[in-house]
């Protein structure tokens, strides 16, 4: 168990059945008056925030996490489903739990997910993915607009804004962490 | 300066002492078998028993698992008494020396605290804890006492709402129950004289006018040592040299000013760890 003590930035603990996250922690004592921790969480599955006061003597469970290194097999209606490298177990993830990282994923990605005890709750990407460009406008040489970028599609589906040079099927690097376009690559 | 313009005498007393004013949740750092002083107030009051009768002290404090974005363990304390004064005296001399404070350490004669300025020079905010509840909170203070939410409701609620006070705050008249070292008011005994500076919400110093009966001051340690063994704490021992000579004080009034956190208004600084050398963590 965690004591209110043990409390700080980053811990994970449970509270009524879900995995928290301690987002900001602080400790707070009234004139002559008793210590109070101030705590703000983050649902780990929900991602929902909560403020609590605990005050000393109160205890945690520890939320038990696990990061696996894993391969994107396939998606069937809304369920993800990987492979564990070691175990070669298959996990399905709701897409919720997916979250934007359903934007980068290509059949046989590596990727790294956490399990809160038997339960996938977070995909963790390489920071930067190579992708494809399946749709995009040609770039009007003469276009004065002065625009300086335009939307492309990648073969997951996700759209973003690209430099106006970059042509169908060419192979561009995105940032995970952003969504954001980096650079191309040949290939 | 500011106190020796005033006729207030320097003093400096023992840091490790054989026992501190018992409080429910003020834990001592043992030392031996005495303790480091919690507060010099002890032995501050004895002098005022001994005929000093204005005196100021800077030193540093020790108070067990203290520590967090206001709290140090191990802090600096500037305490202030006064003979034939009572809580109201405090109150002046607090914006005397907020306003002296501000002068010379500031660039504007303000302090910040969240990006906000403070101006002691202006006409300050006053609430008794009674009007404080009423006004920020949907309790009353008694009740809040009574049921335990005292402190939840004070730092929910209210020390939010004196954050956005351009001026200094005086939080005055305590419930009598948390006020274990202060003298009751005479017209309303369900409060005490006891007041509590709060400058951008930080809470800065607590004052009040002494409580002088030596009866009625053992009665007080022994209930405080009795909500210490209700919450499974150890009993600490009674400052029994200070009770004896209590009966010899004259009516006085005393204050505790948080001196790193005086710092840390005049520098802006949002947290403790700004305004000192080590931290516990980096030592």
């Amino acid at each position: 168990m965690l004591s209110v003590a043990d409390l700080k930035k980053g811990t994970k603990l449970i509270l009524d059945g879900d995995p928290y996250v301690v987002t900001s922690f602080d400790f707070v004592k009234p004139g002559k008056g008793q210590a109070l921790y101030k705590c703000k969480m983050k649902n780990m599955i929900s991602g929902s925030t909560l403020d609590r006061t605990y005050r000393s003597g109160e205890s945690f469970e520890p939320a038990g996490m696990d990061e696996r290194d894993m391969e994107y097999l396939y998606k069937e209606g809304t369920h993800y489903t990987f492979m564990d490298q070691q175990s070669y177990e298959q996990v399905v993830m709701e897409e919720d739990a997916v979250g934007d990282a359903k934007n980068f994923l290509l059949e046989n990605t590596k990727v790294a997910v956490l399990l809160f005890g038997e339960k996938p709750i977070g995909v963790t990407l390489p920071n930067f993915i190579n992708l494809r460009v399946t749709q995009t406008d040609p770039w009007l040489k003469g276009d004065t607009s002065g625009s300086d970028s335009k939307p492309a599609t990648v073969e997951t589906g996700y759209v973003l804004r690209v430099p106006p040079f970059i042509e169908e099927n060419e192979l561009i690097v995105i940032d995970t962490r952003t969504g954001e376009y980096s650079t191309r690559v040949k290939g | 300066m500011f106190f020796s313009e005033r006729g207030f005498l320097e003093v400096e007393t023992p840091f490790r002492i054989p026992a501190n004013a018992p409080e429910e949740f003020i834990d001592p750092i043992p030392t031996l078998s005495w303790q480091l002083q919690t507060s010099p107030e002890i032995c501050m009051k004895r002098l005022l028993c001994r005929g000093y009768d204005k005196i100021f002290q800077i030193c540093r404090c020790w108070r067990s698992d203290e520590r967090g974005s206001r709290h140090l363990s191990e802090f600096t304390m500037l305490e202030w008494y006064r003979s034939d004064a009572d809580y109201h005296d405090l109150m002046q001399d607090c914006r005397g020396l907020l306003q002296y404070v501000a002068d010379f350490c500031t660039t504007d004669s303000c302090f910040t605290r969240n990006g906000l300025k403070i101006d002691p020079h202006q006409s300050w905010q006053y609430f008794s804890v009674q009007e404080a509840f009423l006004q920020f909170t949907k309790a009353k203070a008694l009740d809040s006492v009574k049921n335990g939410l005292f402190d939840e409701l004070l730092t929910a609620e209210i020390e939010p709402a004196f954050e956005k006070f351009e001026v200094p705050v005086i939080l005055q008249d305590y419930p009598a129950q948390l006020a274990a070292l202060a003298r009751l008011k005479s017209d309303t005994p369900d409060y005490a004289e006891r007041f509590e500076l709060y400058v951008g919400g930080l809470e800065l110093a607590n004052g009040f006018s002494e409580l002088t009966d030596p009866l009625e001051q053992r009665t007080r340690f022994e209930e405080a040592n009795l909500m210490r063994q209700q919450l499974g704490k150890t009993k600490l021992p009674l400052p029994e040299p200070f009770l004896t000579e209590l009966s010899a004080m004259p009516s006085s009034a005393g204050i505790a000013l948080g001196v790193d956190r005086l710092v840390m208004l005049t520098t802006g600084s949002e947290r403790i760890d700004q305004v000192v050398a080590f931290t516990p963590e980096s030592l």
